[in-house]
């Protein structure tokens, strides 16, 4: 039972971070259509970042974290105007060559930069406390907290705020957009940063919990896409609990079934789902 | 002397230089680099058959790749000849391909790359940790070079010599381009292509998109398990990094750079791009870096690589000189007072 209550509880702080990052990148890929392989990649970065500025510039760690996503923020906005508009007009198969393109710049400069071995960012928070036999430590309980806000803020802010219906719209129709007068190309790059931005700031949160290496960016971007495909194209809802349900399951299957093959049962899933369902389970565009 | 015959004079000459290279190039060094560059070029036109002509982004090219190798390192280490275990392992890489394409490509575009790209992660993940088969991840080791032919009453044309390997492999390459060659001219490529261009006009113009995409699909697998198991055949060992997904990324930026839907681009950037890195050692660091940059401008300035801009330059310089000849006459006579 205390291994049950335990894994669910690291399966929530997983959950958090992959619903996070998922929700980045339904804004991309479910609303603007852009299929942004590098959005695990632009999370790796977003961590090394972090960890350059707490150990070589000596900064706080939630000073980190904030300068870290302006940076990413920014980093996307160059992606998106880079890499991405100039293909907007031609098949989505030229665009996903361009992510890889992006995602091996990122990649290398991180190895480039930092070298190729794992780096560990000084946990903040190092304390622990004790409920109902499950051990929860502080940082695992700050991702947690962080997370949920971040995703009722963003939310809010695609819900309320002139900027986020005006996201919506160009979602929902990118010609009638245009005709009210709404700048797409704007929308495009306000999206990119607050994609960047979120995925940066996820892992940052939990990058005291692992070590960070360069290839993570790989392994989380793929699962994203899982998450995202799976959730249904495009909607925030099915981004979020996809995330929870993908956490849960990993942390599950790594206490009770092999460690080794985890990754596996997802991607299979993935193949197994799109075949019968080629847009997804709750989708409804054909891409 | 019309364009079709300078065209096979090219060829007739390409030809010839590989056949006279190992006799040219003596070191070992570069001999092996061209050997590689070869089996690269094999694998990366089975790429080109499935992206470039098909337009489908199968990104576990590099997973059919290893299936080849494995097939043909584990089979061929237990006894069976080499020239029965390459096509049974090629074979099997299509067979495979058959029932992942099933299911796979019923999606599209970007639906289709991540699933395939799913399925190459699988698959070196098996490749990890399936230890009693593969070997987990120290790999197969000691795997025999390809079994001699005797012809009879003649001598024995054995393959453990580099010259005898580089003729080996420059074989299947010749055999493959001649395949491709006549797959992209037949009716089979131009439904391809007609895939490619507009899936729904094709479906609409009486295409089974499906089975075509299904067929490339498989053909693609099974040039990239042929390549896999030469590979294996011919390296001695192998290990999960064969199937890695670094691989199906090179092949993607050797095909985009020297062209994808063309027959020479494949080739060229098979061979340039790594003869390239090879001369330049110091950016070593930077391989991933350069490449990454390369295949953004590529995609999108040159969609159709090196070999595309060639034939448009091609195409350009024909039209000034036919133009240059027509006025030739004309501008001469206005010139007269």
């Amino acid at each position: 039972m205390e291994l049950f209550l335990q894994q669910i509880f690291n399966g929530i702080m997983l959950g958090s971070t992959y619903a996070i990052v998922a929700v980045g990148l339904t804004l991309v890929f479910g609303i603007l259509h852009i299929p942004n392989f590098a959005h695990g990649h632009l999370y790796m970065f977003g961590a090394y970042i972090a960890f350059f500025l707490m150990t070589i510039a000596g900064l706080g760690f939630w000073t980190s974290l904030l300068a870290s996503v302006a940076v990413m923020g920014a980093v996307g906005v160059i992606l998106e105007r880079l890499a991405y508009r100039p293909l907007r007009e031609r098949p989505h198969i030229d665009s996903f060559i361009s992510a890889i393109g992006a995602l091996m710049i990122l990649e290398t400069s991180v190895i480039v930069i930092w070298g190729p071995q794992g780096r560990r960012i000084p946990n903040p928070y190092p304390g622990i406390i004790e409920v109902l036999g499950v051990t929860m430590s502080y940082q695992r309980l700050i991702v947690i907290v962080a997370a949920v806000s971040m995703i009722l803020l963003l939310n809010l802010f695609i819900k309320r705020t002139t900027l986020g219906a005006t996201i919506e719209a160009v979602a929902q129709n990118r010609e009638g957009a245009m005709l009210v007068g709404i700048d797409v190309n704007k929308v495009s790059a306000i999206t990119f940063a607050i994609s960047a931005g979120t995925a940066a700031a996820a892992a940052c949160l939990v990058a005291p919990i692992f070590i960070i290496s360069p290839t993570m960016g790989a392994l989380l971007g793929m699962k994203a896409f899982v998450i995202v495909i799976l959730g249904g194209l495009g909607s925030i809802p099915g981004a979020i609990v996809g995330g929870y349900i993908l956490g849960l399951l990993e942390a599950m299957g790594g206490g009770y079934l092999s460690a080794a093959y985890k990754d596996v049962y997802a991607f299979g899933a993935l193949i197994v789902i799109l075949s019968l369902k080629p847009t997804g389970l709750f989708g409804k565009e054909v891409a | 002397m019309n364009i079709r015959l300078k065209g096979r004079w090219w060829y007739l000459a390409i030809f010839l230089v590989a056949i006279a290279l190992p006799h040219i190039v003596t070191s070992r060094y570069v001999g092996q680099i061209i050997i590689m560059g070869y089996l690269f070029s094999i694998a990366t036109l089975s790429l080109n058959l499935i992206l470039g002509y098909a337009g489908q982004a199968s990104l576990a090219h590099a997973g059919f790749f290893g299936i080849g190798a494995y097939g043909v390192g584990l089979l061929t280490k237990g006894g069976v000849s080499f020239w029965i275990a390459l096509p049974l392992s090629a074979s099997l890489a299509a067979a495979i391909g058959f029932l992942v394409g099933l299911p796979t490509l019923r999606t599209r575009g970007s639906y289709f790359a991540i699933s395939t790209l799913c399925l190459g992660v699988i698959i070196s993940i098996v490749a990890g940790n399936w230890v009693q088969l593969t070997g987990g991840y120290t790999g197969v080791v000691g795997i025999p070079t390809p079994t001699p032919i005797r012809v009879p009453w003649t001598v024995e044309i054995r393959f453990d010599s580099l010259l005898a390997q580089y003729y080996l492999v420059l074989a299947f390459l010749i055999l493959t381009m001649f395949a491709m060659h006549r797959i992209v001219h037949s009716l089979t490529g131009i439904s391809f292509m007609a895939v490619r261009n507009n899936e729904m006009l094709a479906e609409a113009a009486g295409i089974d998109t499906f089975r075509v995409k299904l067929t490339a699909f498989v053909i693609a697998d099974f040039f990239a398990g042929l390549a896999g198991g030469l590979y294996a055949s011919i390296m001695g060992s192998i290990s999960p990094s064969t199937a890695s997904m670094e691989l199906t990324f090179n092949w993607l930026v050797y095909l985009l750079i020297g062209g994808a839907a063309t027959l020479g681009g494949p080739i060229i950037g098979a061979f340039v791009i790594p003869i390239i890195m090879e001369s330049l050692q110091f950016l070593a660091q930077y391989r991933m870096l350069i490449f990454g940059v390369l295949l953004i401008v590529v995609i999108i300035y040159f969609p159709r690589g090196a070999m595309g801009a060639i034939l448009q330059l091609g195409e350009k310089w024909r039209r000034e000189w036919r133009k240059r000849q027509e006025e030739g006459p004309r501008v001469a006579a206005s010139q007269r007072p």
